[in-house]
């Protein structure tokens, strides 16, 4: 990897992060696959995320309209007319999706649960393609867009309780687990209240809500999630500069402003680095959801393999996401040049073929300087992809500013001023 | 060394029982009338008892069990004990990071370990013993009390006519209602403490304060240890953040959890006992030598003849008292697990002896003025007093949380003992105290500062005075008192400037 970082190099990143969308995608269904490796389903989010990254190819010019059209056509087809039923093999119910899906049939794999925020990322990158794809002979992908999203009961969801549950299986019904902190989740509430068919109550995204914890965090105020990626993946989408809800017009902030404190945090934390965890330092961090060593317990040391790793209170196991840096370059630019920057440099095994894996750790010895995660991640491709886009030229979150459903469920929730 | 089953001596134990229940007993001759009557004498009914007689009361406290009720007998002070054996069991086997290795697997007799424990309830049980309750005036006798009017009592025969009365008959573990689980056998925490050998295997149901205390500490002293927990997280009354560090200790130190689980039969396959499980309708089974059933506790309130006192209750909830702790009998009040949501020793004698100011004294004291700190006793300890954040934020209050990282905390750095923090809830715009939480190796300790604090009404720039010794773990509050000045007074400046321009 070259040492000049400069515009031609991001692009090429982002174009790498792209193509994995496209490198792994079945060719009958349109389904993306979770993992690069052998034998890996389809993740749900990940159909998401190519499907908002369409345009940006687009617009890049590696792929033709006509090709990104046919291309989320056969997508929203496959959706479409999939199966939806409470049965346990079924690919959706109730307008949801299951997090994980057969690439060739589109079926539940791995008795998965009916995953509420893979749906809602699914969707949102259903809307990007309705929104996007504007011209006359493209109807029908603004057709199929708008059934799939009015066809998600929202309200089904919330199960006669007030807030939402992670997920549901048709063998035991709603999972326990419930949204409970800031996350990830903005984006499925906002989905959920936008519906014109089965909107949340309006009293879902207060109970959420309620939940939030406001904190002074390794010297600064911040709405506390501790892994990266949840202060970033409904920014994926929704540009929350200037725009506030009733939390934060009394915390006088916003969203965009949050993640950035978010990052100084993981930044102040790596550079503190309070368990002695090798590299840690100001331009080396980014502890998020991702995979991992495995789960092994040393006398020293214990690491864990796929989980949600966070800042400050843990888990940590010395493992980073070598993607997390890239991906806030729309917040902290100057941090995210400045750490994907020195990871390039003592590490460049994280980026090969110009991808970054899922995860990386120095801390426990391997053939790879470390203990480095097999293959790529179509999640972590998405978000890479979009945010470079989103630094770049904002793409996404123009075209998404224009989604009328995105508005209302934004206003529903108490959402205000900017571009709003 | 695991089947050994060396015992206290016996007078050891004889010394326990002549202070808790003399099998000599004989109750006194009833006194006309009492000031006030006093149904179990558990940690409530103890303290109210010896408060009241102070005061210059005629005081009779009924016990149908031991003195002491669960607090000393089959709680705090066994489980505590315990623990501290499989916290010494556990410093030993990580000796090597402090520099002191040890050649062999520290061996562990675990009939030792309860002898311990049985000692120690012996020692403490002299804090409250018979014949110290009988020096202050206290009539005691032992026996089923039920209430045959609205002011006076039956035990046995005798009848005991009141002025005032207090109810402090406390909790016991909830029945299950697991198909087989009765038939199969099982444990609670007021019969764990009787056990002669380590289990091999401990199957742990419920993942309370009680049930992650012991399933730590049995795991420590070397069972293989399984907590099964019919909910997402542990405890599940503390914040997000402190279960999710306890989960990971529960796991670091070898116990195997089973979240968002729930066990729906049990059998019994020969020496085993076996449990049937289901998550997310994935049925499995777990093996296990002995099950210990942790899953809440619910109030004594049967057989009292509550309705002839006019005492209104709740089979669930206990006995229903306003404010002041009186019952719908205007001279019968209740104290401790009997009524309260908050079971704790505390707590219990807290509220016991506001019932008898209020009761004896015409006091109005409010159990919802009192604030009063809790702790779950794993490693790390989870402490909390006061509003938490989601309270604070169903009640419409602005709050922030000023945090401090044990592993910022130079002490516990020093001790090993770093994980956790101290987070210390404000009303936002104020230097108001609302609440703390505690997640350190001796939170117990540190959160005592936090209710001094809170009680005298010392806001966060005061505290943030405050000099601490140095190295100390409590200095993890003095920073996040400090963190709020630094806020507060960057905000002043910025008030200033925008005044000045």
């Amino acid at each position: 990897m070259a040492r000049v970082w400069d515009e031609a190099l991001l692009v090429r990143l982002q174009r790498a992060a792209f193509s994995y969308l496209s490198e792994y995608a079945n060719d009958d269904t349109g389904l993306v696959a979770d993992t690069s490796r052998q034998g890996s389903p389809c993740s749900i989010a990940v159909v998401g995320f190519a499907l908002s990254c369409y345009p940006v190819a687009v617009r890049n010019g590696w792929l033709s309209r006509a090709d990104a059209a046919a291309r989320t056509l056969k997508i929203l087809r496959f959706f479409s007319q999939s199966t939806q039923s409470d049965a346990s093999d079924a690919t959706g119910y109730k307008g949801f999706y299951y997090h994980f899906l057969d690439m060739r049939t589109g079926r539940r794999v791995w008795r998965c649960e009916l995953s509420l925020i893979d749906t809602a990322l699914l969707i949102a990158g259903v809307l990007v393609a309705g929104c996007y794809f504007d011209a006359a002979g493209e109807g029908e992908i603004r057709e199929l867009a708008d059934a799939l999203y009015r066809r998600v009961d929202w309200r089904w969801a919330q199960n006669g309780a007030r807030g939402l549950s992670q997920g549901w299986k048709p063998e035991s019904g709603f999972l326990h687990y419930r949204w409970e902190g800031y996350n990830e989740a903005a984006l499925l509430y906002v989905l959920g209240l936008g519906s014109p068919t089965f909107p949340l109550t309006p009293v879902a995204y207060r109970t959420w809500q309620l939940t939030y914890q406001w904190e002074n965090l390794l010297g600064r105020d911040v709405l506390y999630s501790g892994p990266l990626f949840t202060h970033l993946f409904s920014h994926a989408w929704i540009d929350f500069r200037g725009i506030r809800d009733a939390f934060m017009r009394e915390k006088g902030s916003d969203y965009f402003e949050n993640t950035k404190s978010a990052i100084a945090i993981h930044r102040e934390y790596g550079e503190r680095n309070p368990y002695g965890f090798k590299a840690y330092s100001r331009d080396f961090w980014g502890v998020t959801a991702g995979d991992g060593p495995m789960p092994l317990h040393r006398r020293d040391r214990r690491f864990f393999g796929y989980m949600s790793r966070g800042v400050p209170y843990g888990p940590d196991d010395g493992t980073i996401a070598p993607w997390a840096m890239l991906a806030t370059l729309p917040f902290a630019p100057e941090a995210a040049v400045a750490g994907t920057r020195r990871l390039l440099e003592i590490y460049p095994q994280v980026c090969r073929q110009d991808r970054f894996s899922s995860g990386f750790n120095p801390t426990l010895r391997g053939n790879a300087g470390g203990w480095l995660s097999e293959g790529w991640y179509g999640l972590d491709q998405g978000l890479v992809a979009m945010m470079i886009e989103n630094h770049r030229t904002g793409l996404i979150w123009e075209i998404v500013r224009h989604c009328s459903y995105v508005r209302d469920g934004l206003k529903r929730a108490g959402f205000e001023g900017g571009w709003l | 060394m695991q089947n050994a089953t060396s015992r206290a001596k016996p007078d050891e134990e004889q010394t326990f029982l002549s202070r808790v229940r003399p099998e000599d007993w004989e109750n006194p001759e009833p006194r006309s009338g009492y000031d006030f009557a006093i149904v179990g004498a558990g940690p409530a009914g103890l303290a109210a008892a010896e408060s009241a007689a102070r005061l210059g009361f005629s005081v009779v406290l009924i016990e149908r069990n031991r003195l002491g009720g669960n607090s000393l007998n089959v709680g705090s002070v066994p489980s505590k004990a315990i623990i501290r054996s499989a916290r010494v069991y556990g410093t030993m086997r990580d000796a090597e990071e402090f520099g002191a290795p040890v050649a062999n697997e520290p061996a562990l007799e675990f009939g030792k370990v309860m002898a311990r424990m049985r000692r120690i309830r012996m020692r403490i049980s002299e804090h409250h013993s018979v014949h110290g309750l009988a020096e202050l005036g206290i009539d005691i006798f032992f026996g089923s009390a039920r209430f045959d009017s609205t002011d006076a009592l039956l035990v046995g025969d005798t009848r005991l006519h009141f002025k005032k009365a207090l109810i402090a008959t406390g909790a016991r573990p909830r029945a299950p209602d697991i198909s087989g689980l009765d038939e199969t056998g099982y444990r609670t925490s007021a019969t764990i403490f009787e056990l002669t050998a380590l289990p091999k295997r401990l199957a742990v149901i419920g993942g309370g304060p009680l049930g992650c205390e012991l399933a730590q500490a049995f795991c420590r002293l070397g069972s293989h240890v399984t907590i099964v927990q019919n909910d997402a997280k542990f405890l599940p009354r503390e914040e997000r953040d402190a279960a999710e560090i306890l989960s990971r200790s529960l796991a670091r130190d070898g116990v195997e959890i089973r979240l968002n689980t729930t066990v729906v039969g049990a059998r019994r396959d020969g020496g085993a006992k076996t449990l049937h499980i289901v998550n997310s309708g994935n049925e499995s089974e777990i093996q296990a030598d002995e099950v210990l059933l942790s899953i809440g506790r619910v109030p004594n309130v049967e057989e009292l003849g509550l309705e002839s006192a006019g005492v209104d209750f709740d089979t669930d909830q206990g006995i229903r008292v306003d404010d002041f702790l009186c019952s719908t009998n205007p001279n019968v009040y209740a104290a401790g697990d009997v009524c309260l949501e908050l079971r704790f020793t505390n707590a219990a004698q807290s509220s016991a002896c506001m019932a008898v100011q209020n009761a004896l004294m015409k006091m109005q004291q409010r159990k919802s003025g009192a604030t009063v700190p809790w702790c779950t006793y794993c490693d790390p300890e989870i402490a909390h007093i006061g509003l938490h954040v989601w309270e604070a934020r169903q009640q419409s209050i602005p709050i922030k949380s000023f945090t401090v990282m044990m592993h910022d905390v130079d002490r516990s750095i020093t001790d090993g003992q770093n994980t956790g923090f101290v987070k210390i809830h404000t009303a936002e715009g104020s230097d108001r105290i609302l609440g703390a939480t505690i997640v350190a190796s001796r939170a117990s300790e540190l959160i005592n500062e936090m209710a001094v604090v809170m009680n005298a009404g010392i806001g966060m720039k005061a505290l943030a005075a405050v000099v601490h010794t140095y190295p100390a773990q409590s200095e993890a509050i003095m920073l996040a008192a400090q963190a709020y000045k630094r806020f507060d007074e960057a905000a002043e400046m910025e008030v200033r400037r925008a005044g000045s321009e």
